[in-house]
């Protein structure tokens, strides 16, 4: 049976010039003839290379640290150890802004002290005149250890008497959302359904390792060229460097890839020090298998969902408990929980919930953002469980989904009121009707499935973060526009959209008119984190204010030679006219010119400010968490080979409400990308970690998708112009992730009529299924 | 171990440069040549960042020693085109929204040039298998292959090489 799409409701979007139009991106043309430079691509006079000795211990104490061979070795200009660091720890709080209540002692030091936690802790640097010679001193520096006793799982690192990766105990965060009478709820329920889903380690897998390079100034000011998602680090650097604020800049290029995995400190700090210390220019990049070893990763999950349902399929009572793995060191971890927790129940009304959730240290690498920030874990969750309650009931899964799918002017679990469009049946049936209906399978032991998935997702930070964004707009006088601006560019075209935006405004062209300057903590205004789909909603509405004003000014002035109001004034083409007789114009240079000998302001700064809010109620977890949020869907459809568990997607659809498409190839960019990572998060890939080591050294054995494994995720972009970005658009980067693992797992659920649910859906683990299934029948 | 003398020409422009035989080809165009499109993204043959066309053949420059290398032709991105002449591929790319972040595009564009001299007309099978040593973390590959299928149809069209 095929679905009908939901009509959509009419919208009327104003008319605009640019915004909406395919351009392409203005760091396109430049990437693609390889003259875009990154990190690594910057090379200084007298400039030393730099390596890291890591840990190949996950727990242990250092019983000695003898440096002095590899100081010894010619070449050689600078061994450090923890006794070097002016401060010992590194600080992770969220940058820029009201802090982060971690526990005390729990901080990351920047080189080990005593005792390593995970495989691949930093312990000591080296700088050297090149790099061959610093890779021989990093294996002349001796050290011994005495191993200590690990814990790697979560649920026995919550155990008394477990070892203790900090005291006084494992967990490290916990989070808790209430609301209602779960008694009530469960007692009004015809049937209770309980489920275990899991969710391994990831890796983000980003083609630019991390690097970067830094030197000393005259003044003392350290400048640190590197690849990073937040600009704002400056701060905690400075702090760890022992230096004042204004002492560090960080001076950030075009990313190759973050997803979260560049929000943390990486190379910064040992750079600094390195170039400090040796007062020469010093650059460190990872190798693949330094990267993977070093740099955080995604959160594994256990979560566990007991729903009561009726009949009818109206969900009554929500209880949800969560277990992430932080790893070794805290990081983004109570963050991440909190997202994951806060978003347990998915994009469903329920009167009664109890959700909580715990995140537990142990002797693994340490987990902090990845794309999707906890909210694609529980979608992992919450869908396969719909799935399961439908199966349960003997219902539809998507009429299930229907009769609970939240609405705008209902409230979230932790009762914040929607106050967007919530396009959850329209996003759904637009994928399934477009996905169509089931392929004939091409063999007897084939069986094809289909399976969807609907989220909801916050873009924007974290309310009461009190989150905010700069931009500096400039009209030169040669009618061209100048956008300052810190946002860091991670490649999901943060920067274009932005100039695109002010094109729009003042009337020139995207690709000959406007030039950005962005990423400098100095330099540029600060436009905070690329992180938390935030950047084109906070920096975008920063850039619309600033050009806005521009345009006011210029356009004020302009009306008072016309002799028109403001309001009869327009721009285009780099002309400003008279919309009723655009004979009557002035060429933006000109104008630009003369406001210019009158005193008119033809710069501005602007600060956008999200909403301010409290931290919600410890206990209950209610309040409001987020600005707002977008909603969409996945459809899928797998072909499985039920004599070898092997699993190939035929088709995919995603469908997003995004508000506004800015620029729609960057958008179906966004959705491709950021679905096929959640495809390959069900799929295949697995950072495995056996007993606090590291498994999967590089790409060869840490598996992404390649062109080959996947067709290409047809997109459908609907536009309901309600989000809070500028002219209505809702955030994509992290959404277009989330339910891309679910929707498989629920097709392949659906082919083979049992459930894997433990992702990756590997091909052992489909053929146990299918085994077991046998068994049961 | 000793330096030798190795003699490479890059993208038209003759080097002869010392160096030890064992330096990578990857090394020695980045380190020593200042080829810095060529991308360093594993060292290990995996991700096809470093890809660059030697004597003709789509090679990871990561893999091949410098000695192997002594007297061939090698041609990077930018061999083929700038900003303002950009190749046939290069300008699909752009104009697809093939390049996010752009870290893969400089080897995608080197293994798309090659499959299209021994393929001009593949279809996306043969696309997809072509560039499947090629990872990209940012577009899912969609907008990549539109770009190669714009591209090959744009250089069947104005009759081959530009």
């Amino acid at each position: 049976m095929s679905i009908q799409a939901k009509p959509l409701p009419k919208v009327e979007l104003p008319p605009l010039r640019q915004i909406g139009q395919p351009l392409r991106r203005i760091d396109a043309m430049e990437k693609c003839v390889g003259v875009t430079r990154y990190s690594a691509d910057y090379a200084m006079t007298n400039m030393l290379h730099a390596k890291v000795l890591r840990s190949s211990k996950p727990h242990a104490r250092i019983t000695k640290l003898d440096i002095s061979k590899a100081l010894a070795y010619p070449g050689v200009e600078a061994v450090l150890t923890s006794d070097d660091m002016p401060n010992q720890t590194l600080v992770t709080d969220m940058p820029g802004q009201t802090g982060q209540q971690r526990r005390a002692g729990s901080d990351a030091p920047v080189l080990a002290k005593e005792i390593v936690r995970f495989y691949g802790e930093a312990i000591a640097l080296v700088a050297a005149q090149s790099l061959d010679i610093a890779e021989r001193a990093v294996k002349l520096i001796e050290v011994e250890y005495e191993e200590l006793v690990g814990v790697f799982d979560t649920e026995e690192a919550m155990k008394p008497g477990a070892p203790i990766v900090f005291a006084p105990d494992n967990i490290v965060a916990e989070h808790k959302v209430k609301r209602g009478d779960m008694e009530k709820g469960f007692a009004e329920a015809d049937l209770i359904v309980e489920r275990e889903y899991r969710m391994p380690y990831i890796d983000h897998a980003y083609l630019e390792p991390e690097s970067g390079v830094a030197w000393v100034d005259d003044q003392g000011v350290v400048h640190i060229r590197v690849c990073t998602q937040v600009v704002e680090h400056y701060r905690s650097i400075a702090l760890a460097l022992g230096l004042s604020q204004n002492k560090v800049h960080i001076e950030g290029t075009l990313l190759g890839g973050g997803f979260g995995g560049k929000e943390d400190i990486t190379v910064e700090i040992y750079i600094g020090l390195l170039a400090m210390k040796t007062k020469k220019p010093v650059r460190l990049e990872y190798t693949r298998e330094e990267s993977l070893k070093a740099h955080s990763k995604r959160h594994p999950f256990i979560i566990r969902h007991k729903t009561g349902v009726k009949k009818n399929g109206k969900i009554t009572a929500s209880q949800v408990r969560l277990i992430s793995n932080s790893g070794a060191y805290v990081f983004l971890s109570p963050y991440v929980l909190m997202y994951a927790t806060s978003s347990a129940v998915g994009p469903y009304y329920v009167e009664n919930v109890d959700l909580h959730g715990y995140s537990v240290a142990t002797n693994n690498p340490f987990s902090s953002a990845f794309r999707g920030f906890g909210a694609a874990q529980a979608c992992v969750a919450y869908e396969q469980h719909m799935d399961e309650i439908a199966k349960e009931i003997g219902m539809d899964r998507l009429e299930l989904r229907k009769v609970n799918y939240i609405q705008t002017g209902q409230t979230t679990a932790t009762g914040a009121e929607i106050t967007s469009a919530a396009w959850l049946e329209e996003t759904v049936t637009h994928s399934l009707a477009k996905l169509g209906e089931k392929s004939k399978p091409s063999a007897d032991h084939i069986k094809i499935g289909h399976g969807f998935a609907s989220y909801m997702q916050s873009y924007g930070r974290i309310m009461f973060f009190h989150d905010t964004s700069q931009a500096w707009v400039t009209l030169e006088q040669d009618g061209g526009v100048t956008i300052r601006c810190g946002v860091p560019d991670l490649g999901a075209g943060q920067i274009s959209a932005l100039c695109q935006i002010a094109a729009e405004v003042l009337g020139v062209s995207m690709l000959e008119d406007v030039v950005i300057y962005y990423t400098d903590s100095a330099l540029t205004p600060l436009a905070g984190t690329s992180t938390a789909t935030r950047q084109l909603y906070m920096s975008g509405n920063a850039v619309l204010m600033a050009a806005t004003s521009v345009r006011t000014n210029v356009l004020t002035f302009a009306a008072e030679k016309f002799d028109v109001t403001l309001d009869d004034m327009d721009i285009a083409e780099r002309k400003a006219f008279v919309k009723t007789d655009p004979t009557k114009f002035i060429a933006l240079d000109d104008l630009a010119k003369q406001s210019a000998a009158a005193g008119v302001e033809l710069s501005n700064l602007s600060m956008f400010k999200a909403p301010f809010c409290e931290r919600p109620d410890p206990e209950t977890g209610q309040g409001e968490i987020w600005p707002d949020f977008t909603f969409g869907a996945m459809a899928v459809e797998v072909a499985v080979d039920m004599e070898t568990g092997e699993v190939s997607v035929l088709k995919s659809v995603a469908c997003h409400d995004i508000g506004r498409a800015i620029n729609p190839v960057a958008v179906e960019g966004q959705i491709q990308g950021g679905g096929m990572q959640g495809l390959g998060y069900g799929l295949m890939e697995d950072l495995i970690v056996d007993q606090g080591y590291l498994k999967t050294h590089s790409f060869a054995e840490y598996l992404i998708p390649t062109a080959y494994d996947m067709p290409a995720i047809q997109t459908i972009i609907l536009e309901s112009g309600t989000g809070k970005g500028p002219f209505g658009a809702k955030g994509i980067g992290e959404p277009s992730l989330t339910p891309g693992a679910p929707a498989l797992a629920n097709a392949v659920a659906d082919a083979i009529a049992a459930r894997v649910t433990q992702l990756p859906l590997t091909p052992e683990r489909v053929l146990a299924a299918i085994k077991q299934k046998k068994e049961f029948v | 171990m000793e330096e030798k003398t190795i003699n490479l020409t890059v993208n038209g422009r003759k080097h002869e440069l010392k160096i030890t035989p064992n330096t990578t080809l990857l090394r020695a165009l980045r380190d020593q040549l200042g080829y810095t499109e060529v991308k360093n993204g594993c060292e290990s043959g995996d991700c096809g960042a470093c890809t660059v066309i030697m004597d003709g053949k789509a090679v990871n420059s990561c893999m091949v020693l410098i000695w192997q290398a002594d007297g061939s032709e090698i041609v990077t991105v930018t061999g083929l085109g700038d900003a303002n002449h950009p190749h046939p591929i290069q300008q699909a790319f752009a104009d697809s929204g093939a390049s996010q972040c752009g870290f893969c595009t400089p080897g995608m564009v080197m293994s798309t040039y090659t499959l299209l001299e021994e393929n001009p007309h593949p279809n996306e099978d043969e696309i997809r298998m072509a560039l499947s040593g090629n990872l990209c973390r940012c577009t899912g590959y969609g907008h990549i292959v539109q770009a190669v299928q714009q591209a090959a149809e744009e250089m069947s069209s104005s009759g081959g090489q530009k």
